[in-house]
């Protein structure tokens, strides 16, 4: 036998070793593959039903085939920009407490972040439910607002989770620096570690409305029995793309799947970039912020 | 509070004194701010376990615990048991975790050590978009294509070659079944366990992979002798947190269950989970019970995402797990 080639135990223990990678390797390619298939089929099936008119009309009266999607477009904009305008202050204030105000002992931070993390393990139908018996019930209507507010609850442990680790990576010198001139906390909070960190609360805040873009539940419970047409009415109910997609999927005449692809591949799109354009702007300010 | 806290607080509050009150104000009112939104969090909290418990009392009150493990969901009746629908969502979440637990390991390993840089920064975030694909989509997609070719190649084969396990049974008229939700919850959880994995993988101190490589450790001597001894506890969080995910999923599950109202031995047969039933349910309920029953399904989902969360964190209290999902 050759020197230097592996024998025996070595040689089977090479093997071991080869076989694991191999597992290792296939085992990402599985999970790679699963995020192509669904895409490509998302797309295979939603692009026929693409175009401009698909945007900009409503759904049909009655269901059945044809029609577009704007208004479940709107729908889904309005609910989720009044989701983000609750849900980003919020979060971006019980981060700016936990990292700046608190020690690094404190037990209001300690009950925060148990807080948060309690209310990121709430399951999302049981948030819905949540805002079906605070909102939906006592008002005896389905809701935009209803709709918002549950993702807005989805929304603020992640924007607080994402503005927390950006604000721990805003270097100390800065506060430093700010304090020995004198300047208000408050201040230094607002005008040199906000600024600073903004790329990443952007970044967390994206994410999150990604997030709640695509969440069905809740809106599910408090805001599924809407009409077809256009509202911009947030005290009633409103039209949105994920139930639009749920409700057609879930009926026996196929005739609406076209326009069900369709909204799912919009909403894909939508949620895929979304990530996509976030991790490079986090990229982005994280260096900035290291450099 | 520790000394130099306590000393640093003196010189600041010398400082705002020296300074006049007016100008600390500000401070204040940030700092109040700040700790009225934690109030706000905390009360929304509060306020979710006191509407679903209140919505569950009538409920409560009539079925009492016997709700758990009675088998009938019948409205008509109105006779409402959750024994159905534990059953299914333990069963489902059993087979995601069966498979999503060494394959998630597998991934994060191969990111964490073994992936060349290039690989690592687009496989990374591609195994990260797999979780942000809703899951009403993915419920969608299962319906129309992952539940047929279950049905038409996957169960086939277990039943030929497994069939003599009674869970195992011969495929249905569909593929919506127990089996297809559990596949599906897997798809879901994997990227969540797989990357809260990899960043406690790569919390491995270098210095000890790198005195086991020196001692002549094969790469998977490696990650069974160092990484995974010194990581067990945090993937053992970021496993729970995957299951309190499976526990709690709705819609995706709703797709592809086809909602069964008694226990099937067989996993190719229909079933139905807790979230998925809520989710029917809830869109045509028929009497004030039935809702008041929704909510105690509710309650009981509550109550597994708070102790799947609790025991995450007390299980890694060591790791600051980053909890991006």
């Amino acid at each position: 036998m050759a020197p230097l080639t592996p024998s025996g135990n070595l040689r089977r223990r090479l093997i071991v070793s080869r076989i694991a990678q191999a597992t290792a390797i296939a085992a990402a390619l599985v999970a790679v593959a699963a995020l192509a298939i669904v895409t490509f089929d998302v797309i295979k099936a939603g692009a026929s039903a693409l175009s401009l008119n698909f945007l900009i009309q409503d759904p049909p009266q009655f269901g059945g085939a044809g029609g577009g999607i704007r208004s479940d477009i709107v729908g889904t904009a309005v609910i989720v920009a009044l989701a983000a305008m609750m849900a980003v202050p919020v979060g971006v204030l019980i981060a700016i407490y936990m990292t700046e105000f608190a020690g690094p002992k404190s037990r209001i931070a300690n009950a925060l972040r148990l807080g948060l993390d309690l209310m990121q393990g709430v399951p999302s139908i049981v948030i819905g439910i949540f805002v079906l018996g605070l909102l939906v019930r006592p008002l005896h209507k389905d809701s935009g607002f209803a709709g918002s507010v549950a993702l807005a609850i989805i929304m603020v442990p992640l924007v607080a989770r994402a503005t927390q680790e950006v604000l721990r990576l805003v270097p100390s010198p800065m506060r430093e620096a700010s304090e020995a001139l004198g300047v208000d906390r408050w201040r230094s909070i607002l005008t040199v570690i906000l600024p600073a960190a903004v790329g990443g609360i952007i970044t967390g805040s994206i994410l999150a409305v990604a997030r709640a873009a695509g969440e069905t539940a809740p809106l599910l419970v408090a805001d599924s029995t809407f009409g077809p047409h256009l509202t911009f009415n947030w005290f009633g109910p409103m039209p949105n793309i994920p139930v639009s997609i749920l409700v057609a999927s879930d009926s026996l005449d196929p005739a609406g799947f076209p326009r069900a692809w369709g909204s799912a591949l919009v909403l894909l799109a939508l949620i895929l970039l979304a990530n996509i354009g976030a991790r490079l702007l986090y990229a982005r300010s994280r260096r900035k912020l290291a450099g | 509070m520790s000394a130099s806290t306590a000393q640093k607080n003196r010189v600041r509050t010398f400082i705002a004194d020296r300074r006049g009150i007016e100008r600390s104000r500000g401070d204040q009112i940030l700092r109040a701010l700040c700790l009225a939104a934690g109030l706000l969090t905390a009360a929304v909290l509060v306020e979710i376990g006191y509407q679903v418990i209140s919505g569950a009392a009538p409920a409560i009150s009539k079925f009492g615990l016997g709700f758990l493990w009675h088998a009938d969901w019948a409205p008509n009746l109105n006779h409402f048991g959750a024994g159905v629908m534990l059953y299914g969502t333990a069963v489902t979440s059993v087979i995601a975790m069966l498979i999503a637990l060494p394959l998630s390991i597998a991934i994060a390993l191969y990111l964490a050590l073994m992936a060349p840089g290039p690989v690592r920064s687009v496989v990374g975030p591609l195994v990260e978009m797999l979780a942000a694909i809703p899951s009403v989509i993915l419920g969608f997609w299962a319906l129309i294509y992952f539940a047929p070719f279950v049905h038409a190649h996957l169960e086939p084969f277990l039943y030929n070659t497994f069939g003599f396990i009674p869970i195992f049974g011969p495929p249905q008229t569909t593929g919506l079944s127990i089996f297809t939700a559990g596949l599906i919850l897997t798809v879901m959880i994997v990227p969540i366990i797989a990357s809260l994995s990899r960043d406690l993988f790569l919390t491995v101190p270098r210095e000890l992979i790198e005195g086991a490589e020196a001692l002549g450790a094969t790469r998977w001597e490696v990650i069974r002798g160092v990484v995974l001894p010194s990581t067990i506890s945090g993937v053992a969080a970021a496993t729970t947190l995957g299951l309190g995910r499976a526990l709690g999923e709705s819609i995706a599950v709703l797709s592809v269950i086809g909602t069964a109202a008694q226990i099937h031995k067989s996993v190719f047969e229909t079933g139905n989970t807790l979230a998925a039933r809520i989710a029917n349910d809830i869109q045509y309920p028929v009497s004030g019970l039935q809702i008041n029953s929704i909510f105690y399904l509710a309650l009981i989902l509550l109550v597994f995402g708070i102790v799947t969360n609790l025991m995450a964190r007390a299980v890694a209290r060591r790791y600051d797990i980053n909890r991006a999902f």
